[in-house]
């Protein structure tokens, strides 16, 4: 080998050099777009508006107001000093007992007190991503597969699979019956993959959903317990959501359903995080919760590759036992959710457009269906690119969620505050009051005239990138993926 | 929370199965080459078909239910899962098949290493409270100089984990999220204090470095972008058990040791390496890199100039990369300057690509428990690689703000390193005379928390079970957990790793103490 012609004669691992990080997709345009003309209220308000990141900022003040209340939390304070030694040391990956305490109580009151959780039972993880690979690690082997219902989570494509090597087999779900999952849809995705020869470990949901924001009903419940049960695979549970849910019907979990029904414990395991409930993704904390022994003692010392930082442990433990605080945070933070929910979706109802009814979650499922030009994937792109450089919102298409019909948008809404909303719900009105000028004139050169338009904006918002990732004629995309993801 | 009892192990099915293809095999092997190809297939089917029906019919009932103990010691033993075992159990409500992975690696550890830390944990020694307790010299923790960390926090105090100095930075700077490759500021003061450890012969460029909650994710990150499953890394060993579990279990990489001796001081000699890439490409494994520890874990040596530039033409020749595991880099004492392969690389523009450091502030800064590593490396693909993995891994942003106020104090972290060095160097020597009164020696070292100890004229048998024999003695008898030589893959048997940063200077004593009585009932009666 000629070593001094090239660097890249030095050769790099397949999952180094592979795609499957899914950061190459056609998605990163939009992020792109925020990252180079950020929006800011008095800087630069005609900047992109980021709509596509999940993020609870709605309740900080609540936090950073305990957080004050509170010095001895912080181990950098002259109160919390006298923990710091110790805490600098802890690297047990038990992770701190009354970390693990605290945490486990505020599960449980995430659940309406319904369910207890185990302390023992707590592994820590990097995050929900951290956690979420973990479980694969540790229950699937390379090549084996999982059953997700679709439109899932994008980040689960790069999380699950990239360096574990599992495969996720998606079960489509239809808007016809609000997107929900069915038992024959299941079915037929499980036999279709045995008789594939694609060995099946298990069917891991989202509950709340990421990007439908709606909860899964008691009996559907009990449907994919049953199902999981007779043919023994596991079912995970990311219930990361947990604590958004703002309105009826109220929150179920998979841990309330086991206690009231026939089944084998070793197959169930929860992801659960603080970085959606409490509004603190900085901090990485994940949590895997299995009722599985084995997977327990594997976990724990997997999570030596992500535990969470022992200063993050002791303020949490300190900040999660205050139960008053935490009663009183999660009710206010469920109250603001619901009103913020209620504002965007009428204002978005104003101009027609329809959202699926949901109840969870810090986003929305737009339909977008009757603005596209062509009721395909390409006409789906169509639409985003413009509304990226048009309309100058950063939302998220529906076929990174591995959507089965094209048209449909999940828009975030708790990373503003309300000026920011009323802004984007101006630009809006306005894009689509012009789309029902437009669709007077005729079909074909509004597309000319579009297309000319929409390059020379990209070019110039992006100032000479690549015009390979601009093109905006790019097929269904083979690893629908954004960066960044939440 | 009820459990269902799991009905009859999979064992009672397994063993029969296996013996039962042990037969057809070669039974249908025979038949087959007299060119009964139809017979040879359908009799042994037949045959193997009805013990199958016999034997679910006629299943033993369980011997023993697994019992539920929660200590991960008490585990009970699970098959290993295989498709076979799946086809044949299916619809039963037996135990729920995790991983072959998880499999392997939820067993008890049998490691003294990791069996010795649980014997801490469970019976820690102290002073006071628990003075006959299990003294801790067998994980390489630095105690030594906390204070000067606490002192500092106490003049720099602030009202709360938001802002350190006076700069109340609000929740949004800290608990949103940020980078997963680590907040530009952190990268920088990383690289900073990376520079003032390494005697500031380096100057490390922050646009290189992805930080890691911790070494351990970062030597798996780089292990995921360097290597393909199945391939290798050579180590010299003796080695820090803690590869093992960071490079082989989930990213499936081999490690091949690279044997040093006694005679050599533990020095690692390219001969001996030239020799273990030989061998492992005529078993037809694909060595991908070298992984180097240095200062070295656990024997406390340095690699020189010579050494490391030699170790650089030996990587271009093999076309491999070299990962230097440079975390106790601050930590020297000896009269020796520490070389970074850092240094190496800058002057060696070529082969730059080839080289890739690990860092952390678990032991030159005393803090493993905030879970700070770094991947430092000269080579673009691989950084970008390593940003997009380390999201499973993330520093949380608290911790990142908090350490860089402190680490942008330079005059605190130059007095800090100072000091540091000094009281590990003063607590070497008092361990290693204490040591030599007992008429023990020690492997000469200059880095490093710990040191490297010769007991093989106290071992008998003179095998690893002698060497083990001691260990218990020395854990359950004297009551101090040291790391055996071959937790660490060391090919001659009597050595054991001390780590003395974890003691006062009162406590040497009370260590000598104990280790006279073991070393007094070992000594060959002459």
């Amino acid at each position: 080998m000629e070593l001094k012609s090239g660097k890249s004669q030095l050769l790099l691992s397949k999952i180094a050099t592979n795609d499957e990080h899914g950061e190459n997709s056609p998605y990163f345009d939009g992020w792109k777009a925020y990252d180079n003309d950020p929006f800011h209220p008095t800087k630069n308000p005609h900047g992109v508006i980021q709509m596509g990141l999940a993020e609870n900022q709605l309740s900080s003040d609540m936090i950073e107001e305990w957080i004050k209340k509170n010095p001895s939390a912080s181990i950098c304070t002259a109160q919390g000093l006298h923990a710091f030694k110790n805490t600098a040391l802890y690297q047990d990956y038990h992770g701190l007992p009354q970390f693990r305490h605290a945490v486990a109580k505020f599960m449980a009151k995430a659940r309406g007190g319904r369910v207890s959780f185990d302390p023992d039972r707590i592994v820590m993880a990097g995050g929900a991503t951290g956690a979420n690979e973990m479980l694969m690690f540790c229950l699937a082997d390379p090549g084996d597969a999982f059953l997700v219902p679709s439109p899932y989570y994008a980040g689960f494509d790069r999380d699950l699979r990239w360096r574990t090597g599992v495969r996720l087999l998606p079960v489509t779900c239809q808007s016809s019956n609000k997107f929900q999952i069915t038992l024959e849809a299941l079915e037929a995705a499980y036999e279709s993959a045995q008789k594939a020869g694609i060995k099946v470990k298990g069917l891991i949901i989202a509950n709340p959903s990421n990007p439908l924001g709606t909860t899964m009903d008691r009996s559907t419940l009990r449907t994919l317990v049953t199902f999981i049960n007779h043919n023994q695979i596991h079912l995970v549970c990311d219930e990361i959501y947990a604590a958004t849910v703002f309105c009826s019907p109220s929150f179920v979990s998979v841990c309330e359903i086991i206690q009231e029904m026939e089944c084998n414990h070793d197959l169930i395991h929860i992801v659960y995080s603080l970085s959606k409930d409490m509004g603190l993704p900085g901090f990485r904390v994940g949590i895997v919760y299995s009722y599985n022994d084995m997977v327990v003692n594997c976990g724990r010392k997997m999570s030596s590759f992500g535990l969470v930082s022992s200063q993050t442990q002791h303020f949490l433990a300190s900040m999660l036992s205050d139960e008053e605080f935490v009663d009183q945070f999660l009710s206010e933070s469920i109250r603001r959710l619901a009103s913020r929910h209620d504002s965007f979706t009428k204002g978005l109802e104003e101009v027609g457009i329809k959202c699926l009814k949901s109840n969870a979650g810090l986003f929305c499922w737009m339909d977008l269906r009757h603005l596209l030009k062509e009721p395909t994937f390409e006409g789906e792109m169509g639409l985003w690119k413009v509304i990226i450089s048009d309309v100058k919102l950063n939302v998220s298409p529906g076929s990174s969620f591995h959507c089965h019909e094209p048209g449909w948008f999940r828009v975030c809404f708790a990373n503003m505050d309300d000026e920011i909303v009323e802004v984007a719900l101006r630009r809006i009105r306005m894009f689509v009051g012009k789309c029902k000028e437009v669709d007077v004139q005729v079909k074909k050169s509004w597309q000319r005239n579009l297309r000319l338009s929409f390059s020379t904006l990209m070019y110039d918002e992006n100032m000479g990138s690549s015009p390979r990732m601009m093109s905006p004629h790019s097929p269904i995309p083979q690893s629908p993926l954004v960066r960044a993801w939440t | 929370m009820t459990r269902t009892p799991s009905a009859e192990p999979k064992e009672s099915n397994r063993s029969p199965t296996r013996t039962g293809m042990r037969l057809i095999v070669p039974l249908q092997g025979i038949v087959q080459g007299r060119g009964g190809l139809i017979l040879g297939s359908l009799i042994p089917c037949t045959l193997f078909y009805f013990l199958q029906f016999y034997l679910k019919r006629h299943r033993s009932p369980p011997q023993n239910p697994p019992s539920r103990s929660t200590s991960a010691a008490n585990l009970s033993e699970l098959p290993r899962s295989s498709s076979r075992a799946n086809l044949l159990s299916r619809g039963s409500t037996g135990r729920a098949h995790v991983s072959a992975r998880a499999s392997s690696i939820a067993k008890p550890n049998a490691s003294p290493y990791y069996i010795g830390l649980d014997r801490v944990r469970e019976d820690p020694y102290d002073e006071m409270s628990n003075p006959d307790g299990v003294i801790q010299l067998g994980l390489s923790e630095n105690r030594l100089s906390l204070d000067l960390i606490e002192e500092w926090l106490s003049r720099n105090c602030t009202d709360s984990i938001l802002g350190v100095g006076g700069d109340a930075l609000g929740l949004n700077g800290i608990a949103t999220y940020q980078p997963m490759d680590g907040l530009m500021e952190f990268k920088v003061a990383m690289a900073d204090f990376m520079t003032e450890a390494m005697g500031k012969t380096v100057s490390f460029d922050p646009s290189r470095v992805v930080v890691t909650s911790g070494a351990t994710p970062a030597l798996e990150i780089l292990s995921f972008c360097l290597a393909d499953h199945g391939n290798a890394f050579l180590v010299p060993a003796p080695y820090y058990p803690g590869f093992d579990r960071d490079i082989r279990w989930r990213a499936g990489v081999e490690l091949i040791p690279v044997h040093c001796r006694s005679c050599d001081n533990f020095t690692l000699s390219i001969t001996a390496l030239e020799q273990a890439f030989n061998q492992a490409r005529k078993r037809g494994q694909k060595v991908r890199g070298i992984l180097i520890s240095n200062p070295a874990n656990p024997v406390g040596n340095m690699l020189n100039k010579d050494m490391l530039y030699d170790l650089l033409d030996f990587a271009r020749e093999r076309n491999i990369h070299i990962i230097s595991d440079e975390i106790f880099a601050g930590s020297t004492y000896g009269n020796e300057e520490f070389v970074s392969m850092a240094e190496i690389a800058d002057s060696e523009d070529a082969d730059k690509d080839r080289v890739h450091i690990i860092y952390g502030l678990s032991k030159d800064f005393s803090i493993p428990g905030f879970r700070v590593g770094v991947i430092y490396s000269f080579n673009e693909s691989v950084l970008a690689a390593s940003r997009k993995l380390t999201r499973f891994s993330s520093v949380s942003t608290a911790t990142q703000k908090l350490l860089v106020s402190m680490l942008s104090d330079k005059r605190f972290i130059q007095e800090y390193l100072k000091t540091n060095k000094q009281r590990i160097r003063s607590m070497y020597d008092l361990f290693v005379a204490g040591l030599r009164e007992l008429g023990v020696e020690c492997t000469k070292s200059s880095g490093g928390l710990y040191c490297w100890v010769d007991l093989s004229r106290l071992i008998s048998p003179y095998n690893e079970k002698g060497e083990l024999d001691l260990w218990d003695k020395l854990l359950n008898r004297a009551k101090i957990n040291v790391t055996p030589g071959s937790a660490c893959h060391c090919i001659e048997p009597g050595w054991f790793r001390f780590c003395f940063t974890t003691l006062n200077e009162k406590e040497i004593p009370v260590v000598m103490e104990r280790m006279c009585k073991v070393v007094e009932s070992c000594k060959p009666s002459v």
